[in-house]
């Protein structure tokens, strides 16, 4: 009897951990993160819809992953070749970010506003993973978290190889836009 | 005892609550559903070389496509290998949709306008979905304009052939691709009257990518009739596939002069082990009108 006691005990205990472990995790599965090439001959841009990303608005941690193959371009020849020819999505189907919000713990999110943020940590696309630092924007609406940033990615820097005949049709510096709506988990 | 127990549990508890590293929230992105991923680029276009391969435009997309042969090699220095002759085809493919493409043309030998429907019956495909191999149903109609001779009683119905070729492609990795062709022909008008008007040709074609951007290609077509009263010989032909993205350059090495299904399938005179060897090109241009 103390020993089913204690084993109810133990259980309630950890479904109370359980409970405030979500609790603290805004997550979504349909944010976005569009790129923009701009060249010479053509700009270039597509959008992914399919973005995974949580919050751990405890500690600040933030992660993302998103599909590759997910992208979508205007031009369904562009999209082949950006699958099949540069970031080769059959070998490495996802990018991810792990980092965090060094500052969370002093974030007032509660304020409405849109709060300006740090997020550092480690970007992998193709298997190649470099530390990452840049600003965006965190505003709480309800209940749900919107975050956004603006960044550069060099393609080089991650392994996409872009022959040379392609200069004047792809950047060497690809702005992404990332923008993400969190909601409870 | 149990008390203390509980307490420890409770202290643990409360470690363990702000320590969820970011692996484990990464962990709660991973249950997704499996996707079906198509093939792509089982081809780099088209075509193989001279046949049709499983490759459509994407809907919206339309090609030009100058073909051109020269003459044969075996003619030696004076006519430059066959530099100074040409056959050309020009020729028009659209996507009107994922499955469908439809294209006209027109070539040099004999004078021959085309136009045939390309549907996608099965995609190759892994993942939530499988399917071993790509199948396209091929249908064309094939009108040789050249003007009869003096005095001749022929009829329109006498210009017309037709060819309908079911295509099935396998792409066994992303290096290796391999097509069967399994095509009949059907000519309205043929030479002698001991000629058969129907032809069945069994194509075997296969693909090599040796880097993302270029592959070799291979192409035999191989008949099942053959008219008595003439020599025409197998379909063989060897090439390189160039994609710079918005062009494809098939370069090749060929025994058919003519670049249209009834013309190459039944009507090949060059005997490739003899040197009738065309050297020859096409160049695809893609356009978005979507």
């Amino acid at each position: 009897m103390i020993m089913l006691r204690k084993l109810l005990l133990v259980t309630f205990m950890f479904m109370f951990v359980a409970q405030s472990l979500a609790a603290q995790v805004y997550l979504t599965r349909n944010g976005t993160i569009r790129f923009f090439s701009e060249a010479p001959l053509e700009n270039i841009e597509a959008v992914n819809r399919q973005v995974n990303s949580a919050l751990n608005v405890e500690n600040g941690e933030f992660v993302f992953r998103l599909p590759m193959r997910s992208f979508s371009f205007e031009k369904a020849l562009m999209q082949e070749h950006f699958n099949d020819n540069f970031v080769e999505s059959h070998k490495y189907p996802n990018a991810s970010f792990q980092g965090e919000i060094p500052d969370m713990d002093v974030l007032d999110l509660t304020s409405g506003e849109e709060i300006d943020v740090v997020v550092q940590g480690e970007l992998t696309i193709k298997d190649v993973t470099k530390p990452i630092r840049e600003t965006g924007t965190l505003r709480m609406e309800d209940d749900t978290i919107h975050g956004k940033a603006v960044f550069i990615v060099k393609p080089e820097a991650y392994n996409i190889r872009i022959p040379n005949r392609y200069t004047r049709n792809i950047a060497s510096e690809i702005e992404v836009s990332v923008d993400v709506t969190l909601s409870p988990q | 005892m149990c008390r203390i127990f509980t307490i420890a549990m409770i202290a643990l508890s409360g470690f363990m609550t702000p320590s969820l590293a970011a692996q484990e929230l990464m962990d709660m992105l991973d249950d997704q559903e499996e996707e079906t991923t198509y093939a792509v680029n089982t081809f780099f276009t088209t075509r193989v070389i001279n046949g049709q391969s499983v490759e459509n435009p994407y809907p919206g997309d339309l090609l030009f496509i100058v073909s051109h042969h020269f003459g044969r090699l075996n003619q030696g220095a004076y006519e430059l290998w066959g530099l100074d002759q040409a056959t050309i085809r020009l020729g028009f493919e659209y996507g009107v949709s994922e499955r469908l493409a439809l294209s006209v043309g027109r070539s040099s030998y004999e004078k021959t306008f085309d136009g045939f429907v390309k549907y996608k019956l099965l995609r190759q495909k892994s993942g939530a979905r499988n399917a071993p191999v790509s199948v396209s149903l091929f249908s064309g109609a094939y009108l040789k304009s050249l003007r009869w001779p003096e005095g001749s009683d022929f009829e329109f119905k006498h210009r017309m052939s037709y060819v309908h070729q079911l295509l099935i492609a396998r792409q066994f990795s992303r290096q290796v691709s391999l097509q069967l062709t399994p095509a009949w022909v059907h000519r309205n008008l043929v030479p002698a009257v001991d000629d058969p008007n129907d032809f069945f040709v069994l194509g075997l074609g296969g693909r090599w990518r040796f880097s993302d951007w270029a592959g070799i290609s291979l192409e035999y077509f191989h008949r099942f009739h053959e008219p008595e009263s003439y020599e025409t010989h197998n379909s063989f032909s060897i090439g390189v596939d160039l994609d710079t993205g918005g062009h494809v350059f098939q370069l090749h090495f060929t025994n058919s002069q003519p670049m249209f299904e009834p013309g190459f399938l039944t009507d090949t005179r060059g005997d490739f082990l003899d040197g009738d060897i065309y050297f020859g090109f096409h160049i695809k241009r893609t356009f978005s009108l979507r």
